[in-house]
């Protein structure tokens, strides 16, 4: 459900972003989502054809970029794909990390006429 | 017409970040200790709250806002204290945000306020996402979820300044392990304050009420 305002989000900061360059038509949204940031493509689809309607980003494509989850051992420094339940660093086995990738939320750019 | 692409590179929750530095710098001039709590449905919020308020109430002025998807039993509970309480009804979302908390501040006496709570929506997906424009950020894990869920929930873990493991009197029921709980928990957040209670016995809250206490000291002589 925080599509919903997610999507009013992005949709307001893309017509804010069109108009400030007077375009008359927004096309295309490209957006960058980390795995871990919580938000499903095809639920923004969704809302965004429903709220944008009757705005110039109306039938504009939404593009995800999706980013995997990559963890910065706080150890030796080495950056890992988490792929068991322990998190552990494959080379030193410790157990403290940052995550690093996955949680990105931003519009990179819109493309508009 | 040609096509043109503008390049933007902004958080998409920019503005709404925006907005809970508005309401942080209100609750700032008042010098309210603002903590947003988080966690999942029935890990024990209001619990925690309700216990806080009894002990605390003789100390300092307190306040909550209650976040819920829908009801108002939760600021009932706190209302029969006589503690002002403000509802927010997300109406099916499942996380506060800075704009329903700013109308929320309208209508609480700020001025007479030393402590606020913000309990969010019981909820462990997104709700770290949306700042409020607290000064902490605290969740609540409780045993019956089981250890795992640092590993499921890594960004609530991540973001939050203090946990509080609630429930610590099922421990005898459950298998829990609490140590390894603590080192995920320590690995991904290594700055994080663990406190084990039981708000149903009582066991560990004093240890919780003295760090709130020196918190709230804290922000008093600031």
């Amino acid at each position: 459900m925080h599509e919903a305002s997610i999507t009013e989000s992005l949709l307001s900061l893309a017509l804010e972003k069109a108009n400030e360059a007077r375009a008359s038509k927004v096309t295309r949204i490209n957006l960058v989502i980390g795995e871990l940031s919580g938000v499903v493509g095809d639920c923004v689809q969704f809302y965004f054809d429903a709220i944008s309607k009757n705005t110039i980003a109306s039938g504009a494509a939404l593009s995800f970029e999706t980013k995997p989850v990559s963890l910065r051992c706080r150890s030796c420094e080495k950056v890992f794909s988490p792929t068991n339940h322990e998190w552990a660093c494959p080379d030193c086995r410790e157990t403290g990390v940052e995550i690093v990738t996955g949680r990105e939320c931003y519009m990179e750019s819109i493309e508009v006429e | 017409m040609s096509i043109k692409v503008i390049t933007v590179g902004e958080k998409i929750l920019g503005a709404n970040e925006e907005k809970a530095k508005v309401n942080k710098k209100r609750l700032d001039k008042h010098g309210i200790l603002t903590i947003n709590i988080m966690s999942s449905p029935g890990a024990g919020k209001t619990s925690l709250i309700l216990s806080t308020i009894k002990h605390l109430r003789k100390k300092a002025r307190i306040a909550v806002i209650e976040g819920d998807v829908a009801s108002s039993v939760d600021a009932e509970k706190v209302n029969a204290l006589s503690i002002p309480v403000i509802q927010i009804n997300t109406a099916g979302g499942c996380h506060l945000d800075a704009f329903m908390v700013e109308p929320a501040l309208d209508n609480l006496p700020l001025e007479k306020v030393d402590l606020l709570f913000i309990e969010n929506v019981g909820n462990l997906i997104c709700p770290n996402n949306f700042a409020l424009g607290e000064d902490i950020k605290l969740m609540i894990a409780s045993l019956p979820e089981g250890d795992d869920k640092p590993y499921k929930y890594p960004a609530m873990f991540a973001d939050t300044d203090v946990v509080l493991l609630n429930k610590t009197d099922l421990e005898p029921y459950l298998d829990f392990n609490t140590n390894a709980f603590k080192k995920v928990v320590t690995g991904l957040n290594p700055d994080v304050i663990i406190f084990p209670v039981s708000c149903k016995s009582g066991a560990g809250l004093e240890a919780w009420f003295a760090w709130l206490e020196s918190v709230l000291k804290g922000k008093k002589s600031k």
